[in-house]
């Protein structure tokens, strides 16, 4: 098992679907961040088989914990303090997104109206449905866990 | 303040307040005929429509009211690059109330969160119709005496036509009734209206291919056109605008009490022989589109009579 040091103040972001680290990094704009990040993909999970882990050395307020629940909100999100986890947090699914995916539609007023935020908002919990909130085109994420 | 983006805007008890203003309005035109004085209505259209913007201008003076506004995006400043909510801005200034068209889905929601007065959606391309919904709605109410308890035949573009889901929507929150949903396999109702909509709301419906199947158990018949606008490949377009022609003859299938409606405008989809026809109604749906607006209008700005 590879070993990557502890981390003293920070987060960690565990159960990642394999592979999907490096969007979650992207999404979540860690790359702006002047802090260390270390990714570890494919790690052994009893749970998953296989998963990723992302362990972030800065305060966790610089996460934004809706994007996160929006990606996948199965993930687990532990808070580091002094070496040890001093909390776990739960994701939900946020009940609207903005700037974080584009509408597809041709004919939404999003594809010409200047500096229109992308919103999109939870239209149904259960089979985690998104819609453009101007013209109202599913999304449903493709990382949906069945 | 207080806009109009979707049919479902409205609560059912709110629709029937609207949809009795406005049959008061039908009974009573003398009364309202000064109730919007000094008032302005500006029609924000920028893409092509006849009976809509003169649905809503002809509304606007009944009321008293005067109109201002442009017709198509070349002759507004969407030309010069100005964004809707520039626009929307610039109007509020000028008017108290704008009802907007245009080609883009969304886009009078984006009026509507920068606008100064109440904004109505006159149509955002293929999305949502309200103000024809409510015309349909007042139609049905009024000629057949209430919106429950009857089977609806929706037939032609169920696809793309706007007017078709919006009516759904509506209708679907009253007791007892059922829809037919007659549309070649390339103009099927979408997914979400199937899944979402119908399904999900335990709502009875059936959908057939041939419009003589379904006409004898129709207490309305619905029938949109197939329009050019919507496709992006002419093919299909041409081989599909055809495909339903409402004729004397399919008429005799007909319930002798069924309603023919129609949103307008009309190409081939019903022979010209059927407009003398008792049960044909869509040009007195017309004129329960005026009515329907003017209520309307008077509700969003307020105003009581």
């Amino acid at each position: 098992m590879l070993n990557i040091s502890g981390i003293n103040e920070g987060f960690v972001l565990d159960h990642i679907q394999a592979g999907m680290s490096l969007q979650i990094y992207h999404d979540l704009k860690l790359d702006k961040l002047d802090c260390s990040v270390a990714i570890i993909k494919n790690a052994r999970s009893s749970k998953m088989g296989k998963k990723d882990i992302i362990k972030v050395e800065c305060p966790i307020e610089e996460l934004d914990l809706d994007i996160l629940g929006f990606i996948d909100h199965n993930i687990t999100v532990n808070v580091i303090q002094g070496n040890r986890i001093v909390e776990k947090k739960d994701l939900t699914l946020p009940k609207q997104v903005k700037n974080v995916i584009k509408c597809k539609n041709p004919r939404c007023v999003t594809s010409i109206e200047q500096e229109l935020d992308q919103i999109f908002m939870l239209t149904d919990e259960e089979k985690e449905v998104y819609r453009c909130k101007y013209c109202e085109e599913k999304y449903t994420n493709p990382n949906r866990r069945k | 303040m207080r806009h109009l983006m979707s049919p479902l805007d409205f609560s059912v008890d709110e629709l029937e307040d609207l949809l009795n203003l406005a049959g008061d309005i039908e009974k009573n035109p003398q009364k309202y005929a000064s109730a919007c004085r000094g008032k302005k209505l500006a029609t924000c259209f920028y893409e092509p429509s006849t009976r809509t913007r003169l649905s809503f201008e002809a509304a606007m003076l009944n009321l008293g009211g005067s109109v201002l506004g442009f017709a198509s995006s070349d002759s507004s400043s969407a030309s010069k690059g100005e964004s809707i909510s520039d626009t929307i801005r610039v109007v509020s200034c000028y008017a108290d109330i704008c009802a907007m068209r245009h080609p883009k889905e969304g886009a009078a929601l984006v009026a509507s969160q920068k606008s100064g007065i109440p904004v109505i959606n006159a149509g955002d391309g293929g999305h949502q119709h309200p103000t024809q919904t409510l015309t349909d709605m007042m139609t049905i109410r009024s000629l057949k005496g209430s919106l429950g308890n009857i089977t609806i035949g929706l037939c032609g573009d169920l696809k793309f036509g706007r007017t078709v889901h919006s009516l759904i929507n509506a209708m679907i929150r009253y007791p007892n009734v059922k829809f037919v949903l007659i549309s070649p396999e390339e103009l099927k109702i979408p997914d979400y209206i199937r899944e979402d909509v119908l399904r999900a709301n335990s709502i009875e419906f059936e959908e057939v291919e041939r419009l003589e199947d379904a006409m004898g158990q129709l207490d309305i018949l619905y029938m949109t056109r197939v329009q050019r606008e919507r496709f992006f490949n002419e093919e299909d377009y041409i081989r599909l605008k055809d495909y339903y022609v409402l004729t004397k003859k399919k008429m005799k299938l007909a319930k002798n009490d069924m309603l023919v409606l129609h949103p307008l405008p009309r190409v081939n989809e019903i022979s010209v022989e059927v407009d003398d026809d008792p049960r044909a109604a869509y040009f007195r749906q017309v004129q329960y589109g005026v009515y329907v607006r003017m209520a309307l209008i008077l509700t969003l700005l307020e105003i009581t009579v």
